[in-house]
């Protein structure tokens, strides 16, 4: 690369965080935060003991429970006795290991991918790491954020280092403005669908456009959250003025005139003008509709208007699983897939369970009844993303149109508490993947779409266009 | 590093898993994660997709004992769970060959020393049909030369660069590897404005 030539966030973070070259050739690269939850961690803890290592820099070390917490009562102990043993293990592992802890009674706890960027925990320039994989939440922020394994948790907690290939970059320009009744979500989905699954894997995306400037700092979260479901480990957003704004006055970020040294940071981290890439993509964000997925993973979507498509005219490679998809889903080829009923509709999940993302649901569930025999639940993303909802009343709307308001957590986005589908029940749903038997039922199934999109289809009791309800 | 950790070759009868984009949710499902330690992950490998299909490969006596697992493309998508490779090792796998395989799942692996390695797909269809018409069919991981040995045929298999050295001079518990670099580490972290205050 030569002098004149601009560098991109990826690189200015991935440089100001090399610790070394490692003989196999890959960056030793220094994590700035950490941030670790009940499932992934208690191995690690275990290893950290089994070694006699410490934690290298607790202080850079932050956790809170969100899988397994239930979300009717957050009572302790928990009725279930799994999950009360991992809670008991994470809160003994913080306390003999000096990690703060967000804990049920701190009224920060949430969902990690939601507290983090919520209490300014999250912010541009840093490496950010966690037992996760939706960790790519946090580039919105513009950080590099990576999901990782217990053993890399492990890594990171004994020397706050992993071993990592700098990944290739991809920049993924979102062109024009979005129509009314089309979110963040529609955006996301619309990217995978048309990269794939498996399009973003050796690589770190770059989210900018017009559409992707316009957005809030809560959508740019979304969008950041599912890079992972195509395949990139990373995602982010350059921070600009939305980024500074978000994070004035968060219990974590800097105050008073150390905010202001750090803007000058910030934005000396993001991406020069005239950097290149690896690759570019553009998206009309116009052409982008309320997406609905049919398949088995989130690259099978179509738009809500759409039909259900032909595996025969599917890329080579990809027509056995839409085979599979069709046949788990028993769609018929060329059904619409407005009008499929529904049994279950879940708002939540570290994708769409922030504040904005409830009030857009709430604007289509005011003034209206769920349908009879729709199982309907909104399940906030933390603690203050509840207290937030309720101050606005937000609750009520929801309760008055039949929704449940349960605590937070990840609730039904994977099942590991109580919240889970039954038999072959379909679920509109705000969450991330619709896996085979990720809901908790191993014949449940799963339809993605946006918070605003689950509200309609659970008043209508089927996948409807919210568009025509915010008419 | 230990010699026990070197992992120049992975030799022994091979499970075909056909089919692309398998998720990790579909390796262990997450009701499998409630535990503190990976004990007992072995008996849910494939869980669910074992119990609604008698003939899924997991279940075919056949291929008991097999140490190889050969997939398609894009093998160990979505969540990171270490748990999935944990419970594939603990069943008996000890390295995978596949069309490609996604990232996460990729570490986790090279972090338990399997190595997974990359074929073209054509290959990787011949060496499903020829492990379904002799099961007993030895194999050669070849993590060393990146290929793998089968009935007289070998096909190009490769791991990228640096996580070959890893394997092969069994440098993959990245630990202690990453604690040499002594206080280099918190050199660079003294040079991070949000570490020492902005």
């Amino acid at each position: 690369m030569t002098a004149t030539m601009g560098e991109t966030l990826l690189d200015k973070v991935w440089r100001a965080h090399t610790v070394r070259t490692l003989p196999s050739g890959q960056t030793q690269l220094l994590i700035g935060l950490h941030l670790i939850h009940e499932v992934t961690s208690p191995q690690a803890f275990q290893m950290l003991r089994e070694a006699g290592f410490r934690v290298r820099m607790p202080a850079r070390t932050f956790a809170t429970i969100d899988h397994i917490v239930p979300t009717v009562s957050q009572q302790r102990p928990f009725g279930d006795v799994l999950a009360e043993e991992m809670t008991v293990h994470l809160v003994r592992n913080c306390k003999e290991f000096g990690i703060p802890l967000f804990d049920l009674d701190s009224g920060r706890q949430g969902i990690v991918h939601v507290i983090g960027p919520e209490l300014g925990l999250t912010q541009p320039g840093m490496t950010i790491a966690c037992g996760d994989s939706h960790t790519s939440t946090h580039g919105a922020i513009g950080a590099l954020a990576f999901g990782i394994g217990t053993s890399q948790v492990r890594d990171v907690l004994a020397t706050q280092c992993l071993a990592m290939a700098k990944p290739k970059l991809r920049q993924i320009r979102v062109e024009r403005a979005l129509a009314r009744g089309v979110f963040a979500k529609d955006v996301i989905l619309t990217i995978i669908q048309r990269l794939g699954v498996k399009g973003g894997v050796g690589y770190a995306y770059e989210y900018a456009g017009p559409v992707i400037e316009g957005m809030s700092m809560e959508e740019r979260l979304t969008v950041c959250n599912m890079s992972i479901e195509g395949g990139a480990r990373a995602g982010y957003m350059n921070p600009d003025a939305t980024t500074f704004e978000y994070l004035k006055g968060r219990p974590f970020a800097p105050q008073g005139a150390a905010f202001d040294r750090a803007v000058a940071w910030w934005q000396s981290m993001a991406t020069d003008a005239g950097a290149t890439f690896d690759d570019v993509v553009r998206l009309d964000g116009a052409a982008i509709q309320p997406v609905v997925t049919w398949g088995i993973n989130p690259g099978q979507s179509v738009g809500v208007a759409g039909r259900i498509p032909d595996p025969a005219e599917a890329p080579g490679p990809e027509r056995v699983t839409w085979r599979e998809a069709l046949a788990f889903m028993d769609f018929k080829v060329g059904q619409p897939i407005a009008g499929t009923s529904i049994d279950v509709a879940f708002i939540g999940s570290c994708t769409n369970a922030r504040l904005s993302d409830l009030r857009a649901a709430a604007e289509v569930a005011r003034g209206r009844k769920v349908a009879k025999g729709i199982r309907a639940l909104v399940v906030p993303g933390s603690q203050a993303v509840a207290k937030a909802a309720e101050a606005e009343g937000l609750h009520e709307i929801f309760q008055e149109a039949g929704f449940e308001w349960r605590k937070a957590g990840c609730s039904m986005c994977l099942g590991m508490n109580e919240d889970k589908l039954q038999g072959r029940e379909v679920c509109a749903s705000s969450s991330n993947r619709n896996f085979i038997g990720r809901q908790g039922s191993p014949t449940g199934r799963t339809l993605l779409m946006s918070p605003a999109m689950v509200a309609a289809a659970a008043i209508a009791g089927a996948v409807a266009d919210v568009r025509e309800l915010l008419r | 590093m230990s010699e026990v950790a070197v992992r120049r070759q992975i030799i022994g009868r091979a499970i075909p898993m056909p089919g692309n984009d398998i998720d990790t949710d579909r390796i262990i499902p997450a009701r499998y994660l409630k535990s503190v330690t990976f004990e007992g992950l072995a008996d849910h490998v494939f869980g669910d997709a074992r119990l609604q299909d008698p003939e899924h490969p997991f279940n075919q006596r056949v291929y008991e004992g097999a140490s190889i697992l050969v997939v398609g493309l894009n093998f160990g998508c979505g969540s990171s769970r270490e748990h999935a490779p944990e419970a594939l090792k603990r069943w008996g796998i000890r390295g995978i060959v596949g069309g490609s395989f996604a990232e996460i799942f990729f570490g986790n692996c090279t972090a338990l020393g399997i190595p997974c390695l990359t074929a073209e797909m054509a290959d990787i269809d011949s060496l499903m049909r020829a492990i379904a018409r002799q099961p007993s069919l030895p194999l050669v991981l070849d993590v060393e030369r990146g290929e793998v040995r089968f009935g007289g045929r070998t096909i190009p298999a490769r791991v990228p660069d640096g996580t070959r050295s890893q394997l092969v001079t069994g440098t993959w518990n990245a630990t202690s590897v990453l604690l040499e670099a002594g206080e280099a580490i918190e050199q660079v972290a003294q040079r991070l404005p949000y570490v020492v205050g902005y």
